[in-house]
Order: structure tokens, then sequence, then C-alpha cells
């Protein structure tokens, strides 16, 4: 049997299909201002049996799609499972949020953690600062790799970094010691976040976030936690959401 | 509804805001409760109550009025309306559950003031409420600091603000203060009503409410089928009703609502199917309109089974045993009763946490959800705490924080999904 998971995030939407226990197939595609348009793009000609749908964009899919529906703090902690057979700790930093997700040891949700309303900390936040200092998100992560320093960023919200970013580097600062800087204030947030629900033990890192070296470095640094990264960090979701649809057989 | 546009005019309302007000209201309760499947029939009387909440319900208070009785609006559940029936006044619940008015409220409070004190400042300064322009006396009480303090700002706005002293912890000297306390409000009452407390009129005062509190905590029993014969939100608007409505009557649709649930629980039916997940809500009180998390949880899969909150448990569960022959006993056995409310403004506070577990066990809720606003520090503070004692028990538990704004709505869901399907153990 074929199952599917789509994850419909709020910057990217994802699809996986597992068959008989095995990843067969994925597939990612940055979210629209139509974000049910860009799911059906993305399952089209894509052969499933049964689909469960998952992401900030789930419940856009009843009435249109009527599969069942999981929430992505769900779908992350079944997903992860499936790439680490043993993991007790997630931490996920999507494009607007993160979460932090503690397993039991036969791999039940037992806390969870999720940030506040905003983007403080999440990948949008990385995005604009990316943009302000004229980076593309891989120059970003490996500038603040170059970085001799880190320049203390004081403010998380968005908008007010964005401009203290700006005002650092009128001033002198290194683009590259922002960059750490900046590194550095979201992987002390997100670590805060996941000592709350989790205070040992190795970190299964997921979401777009988990692609930037610099990200994944300093948090093993702050945690003093091994920290793994799967194959392709931003399908966990839908791999989790595609094991679902087993459940709901 | 009638047009009761005359005696909103005398009562000083702005009546563009006001309408404003009722336009949300009554749309927010058609969709939140007139949607809802498998009602019981006996939730028409509370409808009906609320399509009138502003109309025909204060059109009694002024007719009351009218005969010399005294409306006394208050804040909180160690308000005793016992005393208040015995001088024959009508109590009134002001608690406010509704965004309105913020900009105007934050003229005069701090910003982060919980959303309960906030919008009872935004409904004075906006002239929207007309439980508080027809009481004669408001009363407030010492209980958490924003409560406290805001009082000192409420006095210049209203008629005659009465305000009376709180405990803080479960000793003897405690109980004293409340006592005294509760003497002191049974003169203020004598004084504004021109009646004597009487023992048999105080009887009378304790044995109605008494009857309103046993008709809610059959209602509380009985949510302990399964599958739940009533919602969560149904139940909690009862709870709501319970401190406007006249209390007689209160009591006699809620005990007609509970013949026709025992039915449904013999005959096995119910509101959702059986084995929903059913939970506890535990926290700061949701006062008429908030509906905001019930609706959430219950379009999310679950079934609320019980609410330990002042609109709830806290405020029903003791009934007072009015046994003494003297008006000091009866004092005695009524501040006995009261100073049993295990609200979080005491200190240490652990037969709350004990009492969430009871009602879980009692009710057959898997988890239950902490519910705090925004900026109310006991609670807050508190929840903690209860978390950690909840999950060491066995009680999966939900820390929620939130005010009555919708921007944490979809926030929220996703919270309460993840958490209803680990209670699934999906
Ligand atoms: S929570 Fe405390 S202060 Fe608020 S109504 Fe209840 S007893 Fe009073
Ligand atoms: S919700 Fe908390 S802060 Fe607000 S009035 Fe009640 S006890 Fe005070």
């Amino acid at each position: 049997m074929k199952s599917a998971g789509i994850d419909i995030g709020s910057r990217t939407v994802k699809l996986a299909v597992l068959e008989n226990g095995k990843l067969a197939w994925s597939a990612k595609r940055v979210t629209s201002y139509n974000p049910l348009e860009t799911a059906r793009e993305l399952m089209d000609g894509v052969a499933f049996d049964a689909i469960t749908a998952t992401g900030y964009g789930r419940h856009l899919m009843k009435g249109h799609l009527d599969c069942p529906v999981i929430s992505e703090i769900t779908a992350f902690a079944r997903g992860a499972r499936f790439f680490a057979a043993d993991c007790g700790a997630i931490l996920d930093i999507g494009g607007q949020d993160t979460k932090a997700i503690a397993l039991d040891r036969e791999g039940a949700m037992s806390k969870f953690e999720m940030n506040d309303k905003c983007a403080a900390g999440t990948g949008r936040f990385l995005e604009v600062m990316a943009t302000a200092l004229g980076f593309t998100l891989e120059e970003f992560s490996q500038a603040a790799l170059a970085a001799g320093k880190a320049v203390k960023i004081n403010s998380m919200c968005t908008v007010f970094a964005e401009s203290e970013v700006v005002s650092l580097t009128s001033q002198g600062a290194l683009r590259e010691d922002v960059a750490m800087g900046i590194h550095k204030a979201i992987v002390s947030r997100s670590a805060s976040l996941l000592r709350r629900v989790s205070p040992q033990g190795p970190v299964f890192f997921a979401g777009g976030v988990a692609l930037n070296a610099c990200v994944r470095k300093l948090l093993e640094a702050e945690t003093g936690r091994p920290v793994f990264v799967p194959p392709d960090p931003q399908i966990v979701g839908a791999v989790g959401a595609a094991l679902i649809s087993h459940f709901f057989r | 509804m009638a047009d009761y546009t005359k005696m909103w005019t005398e009562l000083g309302l702005d009546l563009a805001g006001h309408d404003a007000l009722l336009g949300v209201l009554g749309g927010a309760y058609t969709d939140i409760f007139l949607s809802q499947k498998n009602r019981p029939e006996g939730m028409k009387y509370f409808d009906f109550v609320m399509s009138e909440v502003h109309g025909l319900r204060i059109q009694e208070l002024m007719d009351a009025k009218a005969q010399g009785r005294k409306v006394i609006g208050s804040y909180c559940v160690f308000v005793p309306e016992e005393l208040i029936l015995a001088v024959d006044g009508v109590s009134v619940g002001l608690c406010a559950g509704a965004e309105f008015n913020s900009e105007g409220a934050e003229t005069v409070l701090p910003r982060n003031t919980c959303a309960l004190i906030k919008s009872a400042f935004g409904f004075k300064l906006g002239r929207v409420c007309p439980y508080l322009e027809a009481s004669n006396v408001v009363v407030g009480e010492n209980t958490c600091d924003g409560k406290k303090k805001s009082y000192e700002m409420l006095a210049p706005m209203v008629k005659d603000l009465y305000v009376m002293d709180m405990p803080q912890m479960k000793s003897a000297s405690g109980r004293t203060l409340l006592k005294e306390e509760y003497k002191r409000f049974a003169a203020k009452l004598e004084a504004v009503s021109g009646k004597k407390i009487t023992i048999e009129s105080l009887k009378k005062g304790i044995d109605t409410v008494n009857a309103k509190r046993a008709a809610v905590k059959r209602l509380t029993a009985l949510r302990a089928a399964d599958p739940a014969p009533i919602s969560g939100l149904d139940a909690l608007l009862i709870n709501q009703v319970f401190f406007y409505d006249d209390p007689v009557r209160f009591t006699a649709s809620v005990n007609t609502l509970c013949d026709e649930l025992e039915e449904r629980v013999k005959k096995r039916t119910g509101v959702f199917a059986a084995k929903t997940p059913r939970l506890l809500i535990s926290g700061c009180p949701m006062a008429v309109p908030n509906w905001k998390l019930p609706m959430l949880i219950e379009s999310s899969g679950a079934v609320i089974v019980g609410e330990e909150s002042c609109v709830g448990e806290r405020g029903a569960r003791w009934i007072t045993d009015a046994k003494s022959q003297t008006m000091d006993g009866l004092l005695d056995q009524l501040t006995d009763r009261y100073f049993n409310i295990d609200c979080a403004i005491f200190t240490p506070n652990p037969s709350r946490v004990a009492y969430v577990k009871d009602m879980a066990k009692k009710l057959g809720a898997t988890g239950v959800i902490h519910y705090s606003l925004q900026f109310c520090q006991p609670y807050i503070m508190e929840s903690g705490p209860v978390e950690n004692d909840l999950e060491k028990s066995g009680i999966p538990t939900l820390r929620l924080e939130t005010d009555y704004s919708q921007e944490d709505a979809g926030q929220l869901k996703t919270r309460i999904e993840a958490f209803v399907e680990r209670l699934q153990k999906k």
C-alpha cells in the first residue's frame, strides 16, 4: 500500500509517499498565495492509496480532498521516529513556528511547546535578516561560520531586529559578525524551548532551518547534546502524516 | 427582542457602542451555540436568557429597583449572594468576557492587565454594560493585585463602590478576617437597603443559593457519563448564566434540564460519540461571552466534561450547612463555606490541584487543559506546579495562556489538536 502525507506549511508544501515502510517519493514546493493550489500541483500525477494532511494549512484541505488531518506536532513526532528509531527529543524550526517535542520510550508524545504568536526566531526571521545583510540563505550561514566574533542582537522581533542589523552595519560592524550574532540569538531561543520539554539526550533537528549548517553547529555547542539532522529535514512532517495514514485505515 | 431603547437610554448606555456589542454577541452565539448538534431541549431556556440578556433580565432588575429592592454587582465568588438575598437584594455578576474598547481601558490601566479587568473597564468607559449601570452598589474585593488596584480607579466611575478585604492564607486569622468582612458587608447591605438581616431572611437566602448550587452540582455529576449528555460549551453557558439570572427560576431550569439529561444517560445518548476524548479545564474564570477556548477544544475532537474554575466547580462546589439558630452561628457557617474556595490568590493552595485530580477521576477526564488569562499572575504562577503534579500523577496536561482576542486562535488550535492526539495515542 502507498500512503502519502502532505504538510502544508507557511513557507513550503511537502509531499511524501511511503511504500512498504520505505520512503518511496517526496517533493516540496514554495507555498504560493494559494496553498491549496500549490498542494494540488504537488500531488498531480502522484499515486497513493491514502493521504493525511498536516501543517498550518491542514484544514484548508477539508471539503476539497476528504482526508484525515493531524496536527503538525503529532506529524513531527511520528516522522522523527521514522528516521531515528530511538529519538526522544525533537526540535523543529519551520517557516513561522518553532516546536520542541519530547517522546517517551514507546515514541508517544509526552510534552511539547511552541513559540508564541509571532515569527521571532523562526525561518522567516532568518530570511529577513539574511536579506537585510545582502546575503542569500546559503551565504548567510557560511558568513556566520566564517565570523571572528558574534555581535549581540538585542531584539528578536523581526521588524526591530531588521533595523538593529542595519544600524549595526552602518556603525561599522562586520556583516559576518552580525550574521553570527543573529544565528546565536535564534539558537539560544530555540534551545531554551527545547530545554523546557526535554533536558538531555540526543536532539532530532528538523524543519527548513535544520538545513543551516551554522545553526546546527551552534545548537550542539549550546546544548552540549548530539544533534541529528535527517537527509531532508523538511519532509519529516509529511512523512509523519503518511505514517498516520496507516492509522486511519 | 422587544424595543428596550428607552430603558437603555435611561440607564445611560452608549447606544451605538451597545448595538455593536450586541451584534457581535448575537452572531457569536449563533455560530458557536446554535450550530451545535444534539443539543438538549432544556437548553432552549438558556438560549432565551442569552437572547434577552440585555433586555428582559435588565427590565426585571429595573422592576425590582422600582419596588425598592437593591441591585448588587460583584466580580468574585467570594461575595456571598446569601447576604444580598437576605436583604431582598438582587445579585449580579459583573465579570466581563469580551474584548471591547481595550484602547479606552488602556487609557487608565497598564497594557499588561488581564483581559478580565481590561474588559470590565472597557465596558464601564464605553458605557455598554446594563448590569453595571443598573447596580446600586458595586462590590470589589482584595483578591489579586490587578483587581485590588484597579478598584481604586473604578471608585470615581461608579455610584457606590464597596471594597471587601480578603485573606491570603487559609489560617485562623485569615478565617477571622473573612468573617469580619462578611459582617461588615452585611451591615453595608442593611444600610443601603434599609432592611435588617434576620435569622429567617438569612436562612432563606442560604436555602435559595444552596438549591441553585445543588442543581449545578447535579448537572456536573451527569457529565460523568460517556457519551457526554451535554457539551462543555452548553454547561459553561449555564455556569455563566448562574451569575445573572433569577436564582429560583435558574434552579428550576437547571433541574428540568437535568431530568432530560438523566434520560439521555439512561439511553446512552449524548452530544458526541462515546469514547470521545474527555477533557477538564482548570484555571481562570471564563466570563460571558468568553467562549473562545471551549469552542476551539470542542471543534478539535474532544469534549469538555468539567470546569475547575470560579465559573464552574469552584463557584458551585460547596453547600452551606445552615443548621445554626443564631445569627453569629449562621455567619460562621457561611464563612466556613466560602473559606473552602481554593482560588490561586491563596498561598499555599494545595487543595486546588488535589481537587483537579479528584474531578478528573470522577468525571472520567483523561487530560487537563490549564487555562490562564495572560498577565494573570496568580494562575500563571500556579500553572507550572499544577502541571508537574498532574503529569506526575499520570494526567496529561496542556498549559495555555491567552486573552480575549482571536489572533492566536490558529496557534491554540494546533496545540489543542496535538494534545488531543496525544491522548488518543496517535
Ligand atoms: S479566581 Fe479568585 S479572584 Fe477570581 S472570581 Fe475566583 S475566587 Fe474570585
Ligand atoms: S484573571 Fe487573574 S489577574 Fe485577572 S482578575 Fe482574575 S485573578 Fe486577577
